[in-house]
C-alpha cells in the first residue's frame, strides 16, 4: 500500500480523503494557495504544501505546481477529488510519465468520456440506452430542422463542449429548431471555442438519475446503485439520495448493468458515474459519465456501507476489488443537502466572509465511510466539510461549504432526521442556503418523491422569499417561545437588588405574536417542563434544557422534536426553524394589548435608492447631488474582499441625496444614494 | 362610609383618564401611549405607587382656574423594574400638553429628593410640549428646580431620560443633564429652538424630524443613546437597561444568575485578527463572544462607530465595554468618538462599574478638521476620564496600540489594573513604515535600505513583547482563552479599593 499520497483539492472533498487515508494508515499531504493557509485540509493533513496564489488558475489547477509538490513531499499517489484537475488527463499523463500513481480512471477513460459525441458514441457502442438523436456534426439551420424533424419534437440542441447551460436550447418546432441551432453555434463559438452542434430528443418529466460504478484493473466491475439527483438549480445539484424513490429494482439492475458495461468498455478503474435521464415512463437515456469522485458520492457509502475513497485508493495500488455485485446491498435511505454560501433571499448571490458561527449538528460518531450505517444508529447524521467557526468563506472558490447527509431505514425517517440536522445547524457571518434546503425537506412534492429536475424552477419561480409555518409548526413554536420567554423573564427577577417582600412574580399568562398571528396561552410549568395551553382549548407540553443565551433550542414538543436557532432582537426572539425566520414577542396579556395600539411601521420604500449590496468599502462616488443619471451609468464603486464593484443606475433618474463618501465602510442595505 | 370611600375611587378615576378619552384616542392615533400606559410597560406589573394625583396647578390666570385636571399633567410614584426599585415619572400628554407647570415640576421635584435619599434611579417619560405659558416665571422656575436636582443627583442615582414626545426649548436640559437618553422614532423629536424660530433667525429650511429626530439625535449630534422603533419596544429597552445598573453610587452593579461557563474557549477568536494588518474585523464579535450569553447592550451604537460601548455581563456581573472598532476609521481616535467614550467611561466609574477595554487603535485621525475641532482637548477627556476612573479596569490589546492612543486606551500606565495583549497586538510608537522613515531619514532614498529597515522594526516592535518585557502587558493571552482571562481578572479585582485625593472637583478638560 502506498504510504504517502497527495491531494491535489482542497475544501471538503480533501478533508473526506484525508479521514479515509488517516484510517488505512496512509499519510497525507495537502496542497494550499495563499487564501487557504489556515484551512481545515491543511490544519487535517500531515503535512502541507503552499503551491501559489489564491485564484485556482494559479495554484490548484497548475499541474506544474502540484508535481513539484508531489516531488517535494515524496506522495507516491494523488487522489484528485472532485473538479479542478480531476478529470484532467494531460495530468493523469504528468503522473504516470513521474512513476506516481493516480486515485482516478486510467488517462484513456477520462479522455474518451471527456466529450460529449465521443463518449455517447461509445455509449451506444456498448449497449447503453442513449437519447435519440443525431450524432454527426450539424452543417446547418436546414440540416437541423430536418434532423428535429426525423427525432421528433421536442428537441434538445446542444453544444458538444457545453456545459452550464450554455450553448444549450430547447425547440418546439421548424422555427425554434432553425433559431436554437443559430443562437446555440454562436454561444458555444463564444463560450468554448467549439461550436459543434448536435441535436437529441427533449426528454419530459426529466430526473437526473445517476449510477455509482466501481472497476479494478483486473477487468471487475460492480455498480453500488443509484442517487437521484434531481433538484437542482440552474444545473448545480442542492439535494440528492439514494436510492431514487422513482426507480424499480428492474430499471436499477438495467442501468447499473449497462453503467458497468460502458464503464468496461473504456477501461474504467476506479470510482465513476454514469449519469441518466430518465423521463417519466423510467425510460432511461445516458448523459455522460464522470470519471471521478462525484461530490454526492456519501449517499451511496451511506446505503452500501462501501468507502468509495477506500475503493479507488485501493484500485490505485493494483488490488482486485473484494466486492462482488452480490455483495452490494442498498439499505435504508440517505440523503444529502448541499450547504452553499449562497443568499437565497437575494436570488442565490455568493456570500462571503467569516464564519462567525459554525456548529453542524452532532455527526453519528459510530458511523464513518465504510460502516454499514444501520450498525451505527437508528438514523445517522454525517457532515462533510472543509470548513470552522472563525474561517473564511473566499470568493475564489466553489461556495460549497458543507455537505449534511442523513440516513435512516426509511425515507422518511432520513427526511426527517434531516430536517433537525438542517434546523440544529449553526451558520452566521455569511448568508447560505439552509432555510431553502429546509424549505425543500417540507416540500409536498419532495415528501412525495416527485419531482424533476424542473422542481426548483417550478416550485420557486419568483425565488426564494422564506417559509411561512403551517398552523401546527406555528402553535409548536410559539409554545416553546413562550415557555423560554417564561424562563428568561424568571431570571431576570433573581438580579441582586430587589426589594425583599416585593419582588417580582412572574405570571402565567402571555401572549404570543409570531408570524403576523397573535396566542394568548397559559403556561403551566413543572420541574420537567412547561404545558402551554391556548385559547381554543389546545395544549402542548414542551420539554427542553434551554437556558437563556443559548443560540439554539432543542427542544421536544408534545415528545417530538423541534430544534430553533434563538437570536436576540429588541423585545423579543428571532426565531429559525423549517426554513422560516420569525420574529416572536412574547408579552404579558397587558403588554400585548397595548402593543396593538402601535403602529404598523413599513419599511422605507427602497426602489429610489441605492442600497450597498455587501458589506464593503466605498471607494469613490461618481455622481453629485442633482445629476441625471441614465440607466447603466456608473452611481459609485464599492470595495469588498479586494474587489471593486461597480454599482450602475438600474434606471434614468435625478440623484437627490449621497449618503456616503469615498472611504466609508457600510454594511449591506446602507443607503448609498436616493434618488427624486 | 362607604359613600366617603367610593368618593376616592371616583376621583382615582377622574385622575387616570388625565385629559379626557378624546385626547386619549388622539394620543393613540399618534401611535403615542399615555403616560400610564407606559408606566404600565416600564414597571413590574402592578408594583407603581402612585404620588400626587390630586395636585393640581394654581394658576389662576387666563381662565385656569377653571381648568384644574388632577395630576397637573404628570404622573409620579416608584415601582420596581424585576423587583429593584426605580422612580418615575410621566409626562401626559393628554393634559395640557404635558406642559410643565410650577406644580408639575413639583412633582417631579419630589419624587427626584426621594429617589436620591433613597438611592434608587430615575426614569423620565418625557412627552410634553414645554413650558405652561399661562403660568410664565413660575414655569420657568420649576424647570429650573428640576435641572438642579438632576445636577444633584447626577454621580449619585443613575437617570434616565426616555423622549416620547416633543421635548423642546428649556425642556431639553432636563434630559440633557441625565446620564441616558433614548428616543422613539418617529414620534419624538428634541430641541432648543423649534423649526420656526430657525427659519426666522438664519432662514434655514428644516423639519422638526430633520432638527431634532431620534435620527439626527443618535447619528449626527450624540444627544441620544438610543432609539427604538415604537414606545413598547422603547420601554422593554429601558428595563433591559435598568438590569444593568446599579440603583445607586454606594451599591456594586446588580449581579444575576448566569448561564455561560466562565471558561467557556472561543477557538474562533483565534482568526478574529487577520492576516494582513490594514484588514478591517468587527470588534463586535469579541465582545460578544466573551460576553456572558453574548449578551451586550450598545450605548450610541449609531455615533463616532470608531469606538464601541456599552453593557456586558461577566459572571452575572455588569462590566462597561470600550472597544476601537477597526471596521470604522480604522478604529483611530477623533474628536467625537473620544467624547462618546470619556461620558461611558466616567458614568461606569462614577457607578462602580468595571470597565473592560478592548483596544486596536492606529492613533488619533489627524487633519485640521479635528485640530480645529479642538481634537486636543476633546482627546484629553477620554485620557482624563480612565485616568481618575478607580472601578476594576481590565485592557486587552488585540492588534495595534500606537502611539498617545495607547496610553489613552486604559494603558497600564493610567492604573489599569490588569493589561492584556494578543499574540497579535502590535505596541509601538507608530506603524513601522511611518517609524522608519523618521528613524532613518537618511536613508530615504534607498528603497531596499527602507524596506530592511521597516522589517527590523517590524520583527523588533509589531509584537506586545516590547512591552510585556518592561511589564507594561501583564501577560500575553491566547485569543481564544480571552473570556477566561477577563473574567477571571475582574473576579480578582472585586474587592479592589482605590481612591483619588480629596478634591471639591476636578477640572476635567471639558
Amino acid at each position: 500500500m502506498f504510504e504517502k499520497i497527495l491531494i491535489a483539492n482542497r475544501g471538503e472533498i480533501a478533508c473526506r480523503v484525508i479521514k479515509t487515508a488517516r484510517k488505512m494508515g496512509i499519510k497525507t499531504v495537502a496542497v494550499y494557495s495563499d487564501a487557504d493557509k489556515q484551512a481545515l485540509h491543511v490544519q487535517m493533513a500531515d503535512e502541507a504544501i503552499h503551491i501559489g496564489p489564491p485564484p485556482a488558475n494559479q495554484s490548484y489547477i497548475v499541474i506544474d505546481k502540484i508535481m513539484e509538490a508531489i516531488k517535494t513531499s515524496g506522495a507516491q499517489a494523488v487522489h484528485p477529488g472532485y473538479g479542478f484537475l480531476s478529470e484532467n488527463a494531460k495530468f493523469a499523463e504528468a503522473l504516470e510519465a513521474a512513476g506516481v500513481a493516480f486515485i482516478g480512471p486510467p488517462k484513456g477513460a477520462i479522455e474518451a468520456m471527456g466529450d460529449k459525441i465521443t463518449s455517447k458514441k461509445i455509449a451506444q457502442d456498448a449497449k447503453v440506452s442513449t437519447v435519440p438523436g443525431y450524432m454527426g456534426l450539424i452543417e446547418d439551420a436546414d440540416e437541423a430542422v430536418k434532423i428535429s424533424n426525423e427525432i421528433g419534437y421536442p428537441v434538445m440542441i446542444k453544444a458538444s463542449a457545453g456545459g452550464g447551460g450554455k450553448g444549450m436550447r430547447i425547440a418546439w418546432n421548424d422555427e425554434e429548431a432553425r433559431e436554437g441551432f443559430q443562437s446555440s453555434k454562436n454561444e458555444a463559438a463564444n463560450s468554448f471555442g467549439d461550436d459543434r452542434i448536435f441535436i437529441e430528443k427533449f426528454v419530459t418529466q426529466p430526473r437526473h438519475i445517476e449510477i455509482q460504478v466501481l472497476c479494478d484493473a483486473h477487468g471487475n466491475g460492480i455498480y453500488l446503485g443509484e442517487r437521484e439527483c434531481s433538484i437542482q438549480r440552474r444545473n448545480q445539484k442542492v439535494v440528492e439520495e439514494a436510492p431514487s424513490p422513482f426507480l424499480d429494482p428492474e430499471t436499477r439492475k438495467a442501468m447499473g448493468e449497462q453503467s458497468v458495461a460502458l464503464a468496461k468498455a473504456v477501461g474504467y478503474a476506479s470510482a465513476g458515474t454514469v449519469e441518466f435521464i430518465v423521463d417519466g415512463d423510467k425510460n432511461f437515456y445516458f448523459l455522460e459519465m464522470n470519471t471521478r469522485l462525484q461530490v454526492e458520492h456519501p449517499v451511496t457509502e451511506l446505503i452500501t456501507g462501501v468507502d468509495l475513497v477506500e475503493q479507488m485508493i485501493r484500485v490505485a495500488n493494483g488490488e482486485p476489488l473484494t466486492i462482488t455485485q452480490d455483495d452490494v446491498t442498498l439499505t435504508g435511505w440517505a440523503i444529502e443537502n448541499r450547504l452553499y454560501a449562497e443568499d437565497p433571499y437575494r436570488n442565490f448571490l455568493p456570500s462571503i466572509g467569516r464564519l462567525t458561527r459554525y456548529r453542524p449538528p452532532a455527526e453519528t460518531a459510530a458511523y464513518a465511510p465504510g460502516v454499514a450505517a444501520g450498525a451505527a444508529g437508528d438514523t445517522v447524521v454525517r457532515n462533510d466539510t472543509g470548513v470552522y467557526e472563525g474561517g473564511e468563506i473566499s470568493m475564489y472558490y466553489d461556495p460549497m461549504i458543507a455537505k449534511l447527509c442523513t440516513w435512516g431505514p426509511t425515507r422518511e425517517a432520513a427526511i426527517e432526521a434531516m430536517r433537525v440536522a438542517l434546523d440544529s445547524f449553526e451558520v452566521e457571518g455569511i448568508g447560505h442556503n439552509l432555510p431553502f434546503v429546509s424549505a425543500v425537506m417540507d416540500h409536498p412534492k419532495f415528501i412525495s418523491g416527485d419531482m424533476t429536475t424542473a422542481f426548483i424552477a417550478e416550485e420557486y419561480p419568483e425565488g426564494f422569499e422564506g417559509v411561512t409555518l403551517g398552523a401546527d409548526d406555528l402553535h409548536r413554536v410559539a409554545a416553546a417561545c413562550a415557555a423560554m420567554h417564561r424562563v428568561a423573564e424568571i431570571r431576570r427577577t433573581r438580579v441582586s437588588g430587589t426589594m425583599d417582600n416585593h419582588e417580582r412574580r412572574v405570571g402565567t399568562d402571555w401572549n404570543v405574536a409570531i408570524q403576523g398571528e397573535s396566542f394568548d396561552v397559559v403556561i403551566d410549568a413543572d420541574h420537567e417542563g412547561s404545558t402551554v395551553s391556548f385559547a381554543d382549548g389546545s395544549s402542548l407540553r414542551v420539554a427542553g434544557d434551554w437556558t437563556p443565551g443559548d443560540q439554539l433550542a432543542e427542544m421536544t414538543v408534545d415528545g417530538s422534536p423541534l430544534v430553533l436557532k434563538v437570536g436576540k432582537i429588541s423585545g423579543g426572539f428571532r426565531i429559525r426553524t423549517r426554513g422560516a425566520d420569525l420574529k416572536v414577542h412574547v408579552r404579558s396579556p397587558r403588554q400585548a394589548e397595548l402593543a396593538r395600539l402601535m403602529p404598523e411601521k413599513l419599511p422605507p420604500d427602497t426602489s429610489k435608492m441605492l442600497l450597498c449590496p455587501m458589506p464593503g468599502l466605498i471607494v469613490k462616488v461618481n455622481v453629485e447631488v442633482g445629476d441625471e443619471v441614465q440607466e447603466g451609468q456608473a452611481l459609485c464603486t464599492v470595495e469588498a474582499m479586494k474587489m471593486e464593484n461597480i454599482l450602475r443606475a438600474e434606471k434614468k433618474g435625478v440623484v437627490s441625496k449621497i449618503n456616503a463618501a469615498a472611504g466609508d465602510s457600510l454594511a449591506v442595505d446602507d443607503v448609498i444614494l436616493e434618488f427624486e | 362610609m362607604t359613600d366617603i370611600l367610593a368618593e376616592l375611587e371616583t376621583r382615582r378615576d377622574a385622575a387616570r383618564l388625565g385629559g379626557g378619552q378624546r385626547r386619549i384616542d388622539s394620543q393613540h392615533a399618534k401611535g403615542k401611549l399615555t403616560a400610564r400606559e407606559r408606566i404600565d410597560l416600564l414597571l413590574d406589573e402592578g408594583s407603581f405607587e402612585e404620588y400626587d394625583m390630586f395636585v393640581t396647578h394654581r394658576c389662576t390666570d387666563f381662565g385656569m382656574e377653571n381648568q384644574k385636571p388632577a395630576g397637573d399633567g404628570v404622573v409620579t410614584g416608584w415601582g420596581t423594574v424585576n423587583g429593584r426599585m426605580v422612580y418615575v415619572f410621566s409626562q401626559d400628554f393628554t393634559v395640557f400638553g404635558g406642559s410643565l407647570s410650577e406644580t408639575h415640576a413639583q412633582k417631579i421635584c419630589k419624587i427626584m429628593d426621594m429617589a436620591m435619599q433613597n438611592g434608587a434611579p430615575v426614569i423620565g417619560l418625557n412627552d410634553s410640549g414645554g413650558a405652561r405659558i399661562q403660568e410664565g416665571v413660575a414655569s420657568l422656575a420649576g424647570y429650573a428646580e428640576v435641572f438642579q436636582r438632576n445636577i444633584m443627583a447626577s454621580g449619585v442615582v443613575p437617570q434616565i431620560s426616555v423622549i416620547m414626545g416633543p421635548c423642546a426649548g428649556g425642556a431639553v436640559y432636563s434630559p440633557a443633564m441625565t446620564d441616558f437618553i433614548f428616543m422613539v422614532k418617529d414620534s419624538s423629536y428634541m430641541f432648543v429652538t423649534g423649526p420656526d424660530v430657525v427659519k426666522t433667525v438664519t432662514n434655514e429650511q428644516v423639519t422638526a424630524e430633520e432638527l431634532g429626530g431620534a435620527s439626527t439625535h443618535t447619528k449626527k449630534s450624540s444627544v441620544a443613546d438610543g432609539a427604538f422603533e415604537n414606545d413598547v419596544e422603547a420601554l422593554a429597552e429601558v428595563r433591559r437597561l435598568v438590569d444593568f445598573l446599579p440603583l445607586n453610587n454606594r451599591e456594586k452593579p446588580p449581579v444575576r444568575p448566569f448561564f455561560d461557563e466562565p471558561g467557556r474557549v472561543e477557538n474562533s477568536l483565534d482568526t478574529l485578527v487577520p492576516e494582513n494588518a490594514n484588514t478591517p474585523y468587527d470588534m463586535k464579535e469579541l465582545i460578544i463572544k466573551v460576553a456572558d450569553e453574548g449578551d451586550f447592550y450598545e450605548i450610541q451604537e449609531d455615533y463616532a462607530k470608531n469606538i464601541i460601548t456599552g453593557f456586558i455581563r461577566l459572571e452575572g456581573q455588569t462590566v462597561g465595554v470600550v472597544a476601537n472598532q477597526p471596521m470604522v476609521l480604522a478604529g483611530c481616535l477623533d474628536i467625537d468618538s473620544s467624547r462618546k467614550a470619556a461620558r461611558f467611561v466616567r458614568f461606569c466609574d462614577a457607578f462602580e462599574i468595571p470597565i473592560l477595554t478592548y483596544v486596536d487603535v492606529p492613533g488619533f485621525l489627524p487633519g485640521t478638521s479635528q485640530e480645529y475641532g479642538g481634537v486636543i482637548k476633546h482627546g484629553a477627556k477620554l485620557l482624563f476620564a480612565y485616568g481618575e476612573a478607580t472601578v476594576p479596569k481590565v485592557t486587552v490589546i488585540t492588534r495595534k496600540a500606537y502611539g498617545g492612543a495607547y496610553d489613552v486606551m486604559a494603558s497600564k500606565h493610567l492604573r489599569g489594573d490588569v493589561n492584556y495583549a494578543w499574540p497579535t497586538a502590535e505596541i509601538a510608537v507608530m506603524g513601522a513604515k511611518g517609524a522608519t522613515e523618521i528613524i532613518h531619514r537618511a536613508d530615504l532614498g534607498d528603497a531596499d535600505k527602507i524596506a530592511q529597515h521597516t522589517k527590523d522594526y517590524e520583527d523588533r516592535f509589531a509584537n506586545p513583547f516590547v512591552a510585556a518585557e518592561r511589564g507594561f502587558i501583564d501577560e500575553v493571552i491566547m485569543p481564544h482563552s480571552t473570556r477566561r482571562r477577563v473574567a477571571r481578572a475582574f473576579a480578582a479585582l472585586r474587592n479592589k479599593k482605590l481612591s483619588n485625593p480629596w478634591k471639591k472637583h476636578d477640572n476635567i478638560p471639558l
